[in-house]
């Protein structure tokens, strides 16, 4: 625990109170503030009990759970499709990553996640980015606005409006979308989606741009959130941290490139890390990431197997009717289909026994699914592998010696979501 | 073998090179060379190496090696499972991967239900404080040398383990702590606190309080109240609107 | 008696004289400005600060000012699951709300548990709050938010607030 006496302080104010520590007559006890679980700026249900010293922090202990709800035991209860709109509400900032991640654990466990067909890979890389774009921006929206930037808050918000649209239009739902299924998507995409993201992705670089007008090299920003909580690779790497944490610090290490999965190998894309490993450079991380993704969406539309209306009839699920609902037609027509359908609604895909992990690069970092199967459509354990309840593992450390509306930057550096972190 | 963890991740890559860990198999058998007769290898399954550790105890020592020597720097996860009904009840799932050399491996072990107790391997990496707290709330394996073993997502006080599989889904009746926080938060003797009770809401309003005269000040607010009920010939005065 | 609700008002006879009963203006008054406390704890919140941004703009309704202290707030919108660990800080906070104060129990999780059906979530916030409006939705649109805050107003509209008085002061001074 870092005392007092070891930090030196930079204003006059903080140097006459560390040299009045020495002076027997002012020296208090510490205070404890609760920065309690309903709070405009923890970003969720997050408690922290802060030990001050007048303005410094000298302990933080962050206390979670205020949002568990069970999630790994329900998963237990519950078949492997019945489990999908629980998956949407982990991260809930970018329920189609989730769903993608999740799903294509599944697919890990019956040895189908390398054999999807094309489209259904392309469609789910884009899922999976525009996620990516819409929880960074939802980060940052929040991250600003706590620090005083509110104009940013609702400029990232038309951008988040739009990428409901998309989703609305793709599944029906703007936010807790539940697209994904073992084996594939819930429907393929509808005829205009692509000529809809692409309009999307041209609208957004030049919003992306305004936003970073009104933060990057402000001088308020700058000089709140640089050299601010700098988490050096080797802490980054103990801790665990993942994703724009981690890159931050320096270390490069991004799943899309090192374990790749769907088909992230045949595009083309940068992976930003940061040198310094302060606040600063992870928000310079989380925009560069933006940018990259609009760059993958942009190539997935242009990739895309079967072009916009699919004229050419390609799959976009798996084949197989053990695994994914078969059509309509050919339940109501055919026997084995009909059987197919009645075994997969009542007791679920059988899987077989056996134990995987699956990491899928999130917007907040790497979540994974570990699932311990006995055989059957019920897992027999489901550890989710949250990265915000890592990423918030580091922030006694990141607190210390820091004052206290640092809080608020370094949480909002860290972003993480109460949901995943508790689930 | 070369002491890897002073090192920066540059030279250890090159140094894991040399030491030809290219494929999780190698880490496996370089384990096993070590380790002998405690370490024995699963079948692969859908690409991934899990191997099986005989003495949970042990768990320490050898997640020192995989870090230092064989350069798994990143714990990616510490799972619990509950195998009800067979014997050992616990099994603790260690996830491990190498940020070098890009390999993973997966060690298992197992605790009985009545010992229910490992080593912790927060020495190892520091991110095992978090997941072994957890693995304790959910499901009640205690760590030894663990630096700070409690609740983490449910409360403190709570009186089951509910990833257990004798805990029903719906939960057993429990006890809400008394007050809002797991502890009570400590007034450290400040101002501005809500007193608790009082037949309204200027009793309840906070004022600020000083510890030694709070009684005082206390009784000073009932003889006041007690001069405006005389005045105004209500039993309560003035006092707030209050919802029928 | 039911509390008149409109505001009778005619310029060209009136002038800038408005004449109506001190209920309907008081309830004019609270419900043209309701100021939302938002007990975001999960999912929901996220839609609620979406109906807070500009496309579905809650301020039009008087609502824009998202008060996170409870002193200074009217309506609790309860936004997301809670579960029992947190259930006491609700609890806490609504009592810490000055009158008159009602609440939005937003989306399934706060309305009725949700489908969280688990040892941890409390099965509605209405065990240890009373609660006004249910939005059902998982999470419900913005448009649901904004068409319980209008149905909120109408509620509010209804109060009979003058008779209340009357009738504590009456007993008060019986008593």
């Amino acid at each position: 625990m870092a005392t007092v006496q070891d930090i030196h302080y930079k204003d006059s104010a903080a140097q006459t109170a560390q040299a009045a520590e020495s002076i027997p007559e002012f020296q208090d006890e510490r205070m404890v503030l609760n920065m309690g679980p309903s709070h405009p700026a923890t970003h969720g249900v997050l408690r922290i009990v802060l030990e001050l010293d007048g303005e410094i922090i000298t302990k933080a202990d962050p206390d979670v759970g205020y949002l568990h709800r069970g999630d790994e035991k329900i998963a237990e209860n519950m078949t492997y499709t019945q489990f999908i709109p629980y998956t949407d509400r982990l991260d809930y900032l970018a329920p189609l990553a989730n769903n993608v991640a999740y799903a294509l654990a599944v697919e890990k466990l019956l040895g189908i996640h390398d054999k999807l067909p094309p489209r259904c890979q392309y469609i789910r890389v884009m899922c999976a980015e525009l996620a990516r774009i819409s929880a960074h921006l939802l980060g940052l929206g929040a991250f600003a606005m706590d620090l005083g930037a509110v104009t940013v808050f609702l400029l990232i918000f038309t951008e988040r409006e739009k990428i409901y649209n998309l989703a609305e239009a793709l599944c029906g739902a703007r936010f807790t979308t539940s697209y994904t299924r073992v084996g594939g998507v819930m429907r393929d995409i509808p005829p205009t989606w692509l000529d809809q993201c692409q309009k999307f992705c041209d609208e957004f670089i030049p919003a992306l741009n305004e936003i970073e007008t009104l933060l990057t090299r402000n001088r308020i920003w700058v000089d709140r959130v640089r050299d601010l909580a700098v988490i050096s690779k080797q802490d980054a790497i103990d801790y665990g941290l993942s994703g724009p944490n981690l890159r931050g610090s320096g270390v490069d290490w991004d799943l899309r490139k090192k374990q790749p999965y769907l088909c992230y190998k045949d595009l083309e894309f940068d992976v930003p890390v940061g040198s310094v490993g302060d606040c600063y450079d992870r928000y310079l991380v989380r925009m560069e990431e933006m940018r990259q993704s609009v760059r993958i969406v942009q190539q997935c539309i242009k990739k895309m197997p079967g072009g916009a209306e699919n004229k050419s009839k390609e799959p976009f699920n798996y084949d197989d009717g053990k695994i994914l609902l078969p059509p309509k037609e050919k339940v109501m027509t055919k026997m084995e289909e009909l059987i197919h359908q009645f075994m997969l609604v009542t007791e679920g895909m059988n899987c077989p026994p056996g134990e995987v992990y699956f990491g899928h690069e999130n917007p907040k970092g790497e979540l994974g699914f570990y699932i311990n199967s006995k055989g059957g459509g019920v897992p027999y354990r489901m550890k989710i592998r949250a990265p915000s309840f890592v990423n918030l593992s580091i922030v006694p450390k990141l607190f210390q010696g820091n004052m206290i509306s640092d809080t608020v930057a370094i949480l909002g550096s860290i972003d993480f979501v109460m949901g995943e972190c508790d689930r | 073998m070369v002491l890897l963890k002073n090192l920066d991740l540059e030279t250890k890559t090159r140094i894991c090179e040399l030491a030809n860990i290219v494929t999780s198999q190698d880490a496996a058998n370089k384990l096993k060379a070590k380790f002998g007769d405690l370490i024995s290898e699963l079948p692969i399954f859908r690409g991934e190496l899990t191997v099986r550790l005989t003495d949970a105890e042990k768990i320490t020592e050898v997640c020192l090696y995989a870090k230092n020597d064989l350069d798994f720097n990143y714990l990616v996860d510490i799972t619990g499972i509950d195998n009800y009904g067979d014997d050992p009840r616990w099994t603790l799932v260690y996830h491990l991967r190498g940020l070098g050399h890009g390999c993973e491996v997966r060690i298992k072990t197992d605790v009985s239900e009545e010992k229910s107790k490992l080593p912790s391997v927060v020495s190892v990496w520091a991110t095992a404080n978090w997941h072994e707290r957890e693995v304790y709330d959910m499901m009640g394996i205690h760590f030894r040398d663990h630096p700070d073993l409690r609740r983490i997502l449910m409360w403190d006080g709570y009186p089951y383990f509910p990833l257990r599989k004798d805990f029903p889904l719906a939960g057993k009746d429990s006890e809400l702590p008394g007050v809002a926080f797991t502890q009570v938060t400590p007034m450290a003797g400040g101002p501005f606190v809500t007193v608790a009770g009082g037949n309204s809401a200027m009793a309840r309003e906070p004022r600020i309080r000083i510890p030694e005269t709070d009684s005082i000040e206390t009784m000073g607010r009932l003889e006041r109240r007690k001069e405006i009920q005389e005045a105004h010939g209500h039993p309560k005065g003035p006092g707030p609107i209050e919802r029928k | 008696m039911q509390a008149q609700s409109e505001i009778g008002y005619n310029s060209k006879i009136e002038g800038d004289v408005v004449i109506t009963t001190v209920d309907a203006a008081l309830n004019w008054f609270r419900k043209n400005s309701v100021w939302p406390m938002p007990m975001g704890l999960a999912c929901c919140a996220i839609e609620l600060m979406a109906v807070g941004a500009s496309r579905f703009d809650i301020s039009r309704f008087g609502s824009e000012v998202m008060r996170f202290s409870p002193r200074q707030a009217d309506c609790m919108i309860v936004a997301g699951t809670v579960t029992y660990k947190m259930a006491l800080s609700v609890k806490r906070i609504w009592d810490q709300m000055p009158e008159p104060r009602w609440c939005i129990a937003m989306g399934a999780c706060a309305s009725t548990g949700g489908m969280y059906r688990s040892y941890a979530v409390l099965q509605g916030v209405d065990r240890i709050i009373p609660v006004d409006i249910y939005v059902s939705g998982c999470p419900p649109r913005p448009e649901a938010l904004l068409d319980a805050l209008m149905k909120l107003q109408n509620k509010i509209s209804k109060t009979p607030v003058v008779e209340n008085l009357t009738i504590m002061n009456l007993k008060k001074a019986a008593a």
